[in-house]
């Protein structure tokens, strides 16, 4: 790695202020006509990133971040209007472009790059003209630019370039595309870099390769870069400054790690507070939420935009707007208050206490296997697990490792190959659904990612709520009714939300009927895929929190699935981690994250970028994930494996190892020399880690 | 590739086989003497159930139906019940005309609908598009005959400038054909027009507001290079798939517009047959029909694969 930068230490910007910033948005203000009226969502941002600066936009959802960077390159959406305000980029003010100027500035001097590489690129023309198109407009000759869309694959960092630029957007992976998407807006070596939810949908190793290749990028180009995420670990080990967005506005402004370590801002402080944080784990305390929810846009907000969500509120706050109170540094918050932030409580200690119970369910020698197009697909390998009494058994490994697969076999949704043995309640348990008894299909019981996947549209919540009931009880209609009421009382359901229709309801509210649908008959195992994923963090928290309290007063034993460590780390007693449909390794929470780890667990954790800014050591996974058609030989991570050994892992399945009570883990290397192997790397992460200090230092140095 | 068009033949057979069925079918749901159709009510009856008897129209159900599968699979329809003569010779005539006229017509409408259809999109709630819209709809809501004859009158008879009736005597020259061809194809091409601008609006706004498109705005391309390069292709392929649609329906012949301008097509020969209950002929002629429509298709699925790898993976699997 030739990259010593380290992510948390922000680069100073050492320019003089002669220099116009790459970007300046200035009191801007955008409204989107709906129905005929036009609707305020930006509320007058102001905030500018230096040359070279990464600058990083937060907040939750629909708080205005993509309209600021669509606006900040003049593509909004039709209905988008900007009603005030100016955004100046390197100097020139954008919104009084004509069309030809604005192509102009697009080719020559900024770029975006946004979510969902998959359809970022023309899906009918192959990967080499969409990139040497790129080239052209800037007046390359079509030589010239072959040979340029060349090296910028290269700078990217893909491998075999040649070869990719003459393949089809379809055929390359997230990861890959997004690459490319990345060179293509290098191209011009733009002034200014609009990165909005870069890896959002990516596998968190694949994540961490991208942020490492723009990170890497960073240092030879001089583009300032503007970046959203939801991820608030990625905008940290990224962004020098970041800006707090609520309802169309900036609240609150600074350092990086002065946001995240010190926030100024009541929202900022909820949000922060929503994350399990530190390895916090349930048996500690809670998760804070923000109650509330985000106002609705063209909304009439005369005083404080968070007002209505803010334990600190006064009667000023809800009739004059707050002034931006300069903080010192480069901080400012906008807040009436901020004298009393640490008056924010944090909620109470102790809110689930762990406990060990007996054996629910017992997986031994499960697998499955797939037939596609004339092929055997393993999708999992002779899996064994137990589950006990009230415990949460969390499901980590990057996407294709058989998490979901393994779920659906415990469901009984796809039955596993012959051979495999389930026992509930020390009683075998048929592998099909269709051969379960009702019991035991009531024992058990899902909750999506999707929400809606789950919950018929047409109906209300409490008609649904109410047939769950009814099919897997036997209630009658009385009994059941009463039951519903129950079961949304637990749920924090109000009676209000009973008599509206899924589409009625937020992300939030959704994914708690869908809990609570599968709460309907008293389950004893729920199995809970990425229930979060795809929700704000403070409606993460709240769902957290009730996963847990329901877990401790009805002893239900979970699975849990989600690529969100943190979340993991969080809820769960015990974690397994997974790799193309084996189980790696598997222990106790505090085990697992303590070490010594799988070198698969140890490349996982490091791929998460921390919004606690530790250093992390930084193992990187080449590749991809192979196919399951045909696995590697021997240990079938080897040939990603940073510590493989030759003749021994690439010819030997490894054997499972105990590594402490219940803590095993399936590798060649003994657990002795793993630990002192992870300690090393660990101390060399520390080295460059005050290396970056050093090198911050010289770099503060007029140059 | 090779496989799915494989596929797809076999495909086409068994719809074949449905259709001459459903043809069959429906001849002999009603009461049905052939001899008597074409002899006339005053004919003896002797002479009826001699012809009947000669055409074989008298055997027991199952025996006829054998005999159409084996001309389904032979080609070979025999000769027609009323005029005694070869069906493919009756045949010929109008079904080339019939390819003239569904040539004329897509050739004049296919690129003005395109292009009417890509340029209300990108006028999207503007006059202009409001007003393509608008005329497509009324357009192919008007029946064929309506608009025909409203030509036919205009051009036709008040101004004269094309001829009203279609059908140019034997060795007209190939541009005084087109004159003749001229209101007919016309007629046709405003019934689809509508069709297809329509169409082909909606999926040029789908591209226009797809992330490829973004990107290729953000390059810094411009308006009419992100139209050419990037929108187009995507645009194309739903657009196809119903002018392929269409061309079955032209080639079956609009029969409204042939019996304005009074030519001689496959629609007219399809009615008469069924008029005439001549069986052979009426099977000959609709398992064209459907051959034309199935080649169409498959060849417009071929085009969309050669346009969209995406949609050539498809295929594949
Ligand atoms: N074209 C549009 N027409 C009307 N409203 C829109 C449009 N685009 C976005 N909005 C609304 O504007 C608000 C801000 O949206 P925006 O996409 O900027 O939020 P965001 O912070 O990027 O959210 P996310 O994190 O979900 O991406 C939201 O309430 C959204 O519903
Ligand atoms: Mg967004």
């Amino acid at each position: 790695m030739t990259d010593t930068h380290s992510p948390d230490e922000p680069r100073r910007s050492t320019v003089a202020t002669e220099v116009p910033p790459a970007l300046a948005v200035e009191d801007l203000e955008v409204a989107y006509v709906v129905r005929g009226i036009p609707r305020q969502v930006l509320r007058g941002v102001s905030f500018h990133v230096a040359p070279g600066e990464a600058y990083g936009l937060v907040g939750e959802s629909g708080c205005g971040k993509s309209t600021t960077a669509y606006s900040a390159l003049r593509y909004l959406p039709r209905n988008g209007r900007i009603t005030g305000g100016r955004v100046l980029v390197d100097g020139s003010d954008i919104t009084s472009m004509s069309d030809a100027e604005l192509r102009e500035f697009r080719a020559s001097k900024a770029s975006m790059v946004y979510q969902d590489p998959g359809s970022a690129l023309n899906p009918t023309i192959k990967v080499g003209p969409q990139v040497v198109e790129a080239f052209r407009i800037l007046g390359q000759s079509k030589t010239e630019a072959q040979t340029s869309a060349l090296h910028a694959l290269q700078r990217v960092r893909i491998a075999d370039p040649a070869r990719v630029l003459g393949r089809y957007p379809h055929q390359l992976s997230g990861g890959m595309l997004q690459r490319v998407v990345i060179a293509m807006a290098l191209a011009c070596n733009p002034r200014l870099l609009v990165l909005d939810e870069p890896t959002t949908g990516l596998d968190a190793t694949v994540e961490a390769e991208v942020l490492d290749l723009v990170r890497a990028l960073r240092t030879d180009t001089d583009s300032a870069i503007l970046l959203i995420a939801h991820n608030l670990g990625v905008i940290r080990s990224m962004c020098d400054r970041v800006g707090v967005m609520y309802a169309g506005t900036v609240v609150e402004e600074g350092d990086a790690s002065q946001i995240f370590d010190r926030p100024q801002h009541p929202y900022t402080v909820g949000l922060l507070r929503a994350l399990p944080r530190r390895g916090l784990r349930k048996t500690e305390r809670s998760l804070a939420t923000i109650p509330g929810a985000l106002p609705q846009i063209g909304a009439d907000l005369p005083g404080c935009v968070f007002v209505d969500r803010c334990e600190l509120a006064t009667h000023e706050c809800r009739t004059v707007p707050p002034p931006v109170v300069d903080l010192g540094d480069g901080r400012s918050s906008r807040c009436h208050h901020i004298d009393r932030i640490p008056e924010i409580r944090e909620p109470e200690a102790g809110a689930v206490v762990a406990s060990e119970g007996e054996t629910v369910l017992q997986i031994a020698g499960v697998s499955k296997t797939f037939r596609q197009s004339g092929h055997d697909v393993p999708a999992l390998v002779g899996v064994d697990l137990s589950l006990a009494d009230g415990e949460t058994l969390g499901l980590v490994g990057e996407s294709g490792s058989g998490k979901s697969t393994l779920a659906k076999a415990i469901l009984g949704i796809h039955a596993p190959d012959a051979g495999g043995e389930l026992t509930l309640d020390q009683r075998q348990l048929a592998t099909k659904i269709s051969k379960r008894s009702s019991d035991d299909k009531r024992a058990m019981q899902i909750v999506f990612q999707n929400p809606d996947s789950a919950l018929n549209s047409a109906w209300t919540v409490r008609k649904i709520l109410r047939r769950s009931v009814q099919k897997l009880t036997g209630l009658n209609q009385q009994a059941a009714d009463d039951r519903v009421a129950v079961l949304a009382d637990h749920l924090r359901l109000s009676p209000r939300h009973l008599d509206l229709k899924p589409s009625q309801l937020s992300g939030g509210l959704k994914q708690r009927v869908a809990i609570a649908r599968a709460f309907a008959g008293d389950p004893r195992i729920v199995v809970c895929d990425e229930p979060t994923s795809a929700l704000d963090v403070s409606v993460q928290a709240a769902i957290l929190n009730l996963l847990a309290e329901l877990q401790a007063e009805q002893r239900t034993s979970y699975v849990f699935i989600s690529h969100d460590l943190g979340v993991v780390r969080y809820l769960a007693d015990r974690i397994a981690v997974m790799y193309l449909g084996r189980i790696m390794e598997i222990g106790a929470t505090d085990d697992v994250f303590a070490g010594p780890h799988h070198p698969y667990t140890e490349a996982l954790l490091s791929a998460v970028p921390s919004v606690d800014g530790e250093p992390s050591t930084r193992i990187r996974l080449d590749g991809e994930i192979p196919s399951p058609a045909n696995p590697p030989s021997g240990c079938v991570f080897h040939p990603r494996c940073p510590r493989f050994i030759e003749g021994t892992c690439d010819r030997e399945e490894p054997p499972m190892v105990e590594v402490s009570l219940g803590h095993v883990i399936r590798c060649h290397i003994p657990p002795d020399e793993l630990r002192v192997l992870q300690a090393r790397t660990a101390a060399a992460a520390d080295a460059t880690e005050v290396d970056a200090v050093a090198d911050s230092v010289v770099s503060d140095e007029p140059r | 590739m090779l496989p799915y068009i494989l596929r797809r033949l076999v495909l086409a057979l068994v719809t074949l086989w449905l259709l001459a069925t459903i043809v069959f079918l429906v001849a002999n749901v009603l009461p049905n003497d052939v001899g008597r159709t074409i002899l006339g009510p005053f004919a003896p009856q002797e002479t009826v159930d001699a012809l009947n008897a000669e055409l074989g129209t008298d055997d027991p159900m199952l025996a006829q139906y054998g005999r159409q599968m084996k001309a389904l699979v032979t080609f070979d329809y025999g000769d027609s019940y009323q005029s005694k003569r070869p069906v493919w010779g009756i045949l010929s005539g109008p079904l080339w005309r019939s390819a003239k006229l569904a040539f004329y017509a897509l050739v004049m409408t296919v690129p003005i609908a395109v292009a009417a259809g890509m340029f209300a999109a990108r006028k999207r709630d503007r006059l202009s598009d409001r007003t393509i819209v608008l005329a497509g709809l009324a357009s192919s809501s008007i029946p064929e005959f309506v608009t025909g004859s409203i030509l036919a009158v205009v051009f036709g008879v008040a101004f004269g400038w094309f001829p009203v009736l279609a059908s140019f005597p034997p060795g007209t020259s190939v541009v005084s054909q087109l004159r003749f061809l001229f209101l007919p194809a016309l007629s046709m091409s405003v019934v689809y027009f509508g069709y297809i601008a329509r169409m082909m609006r909606a999926s040029t706004i789908r591209a226009l507001e797809a992330d490829y498109t973004r990107t290729a705005v953000m390059k810094g391309l411009s308006q009419s290079q992100v139209m050419r390069t990037h929108v187009l292709r995507n645009a194309m392929g739903p657009t196809i798939s119903v002018i392929s649609v269409q061309v079955g329906y032209l080639f079956g012949g609009i029969i409204g517009v042939e019996k304005v301008f009074n030519y001689n097509g496959l629609g007219q020969t399809v009615l008469i047959a069924a008029k005439a209950k001549d069986l052979p002929l009426l099977q000959a002629s609709v398992v064209i029909i459907g051959i034309v429509y199935m080649l169409s298709t498959l060849l417009a699925d071929i085009v969309i694969a050669w346009l969209n790898p995406r949609a050539r993976l498809e295929l594949g699997s």
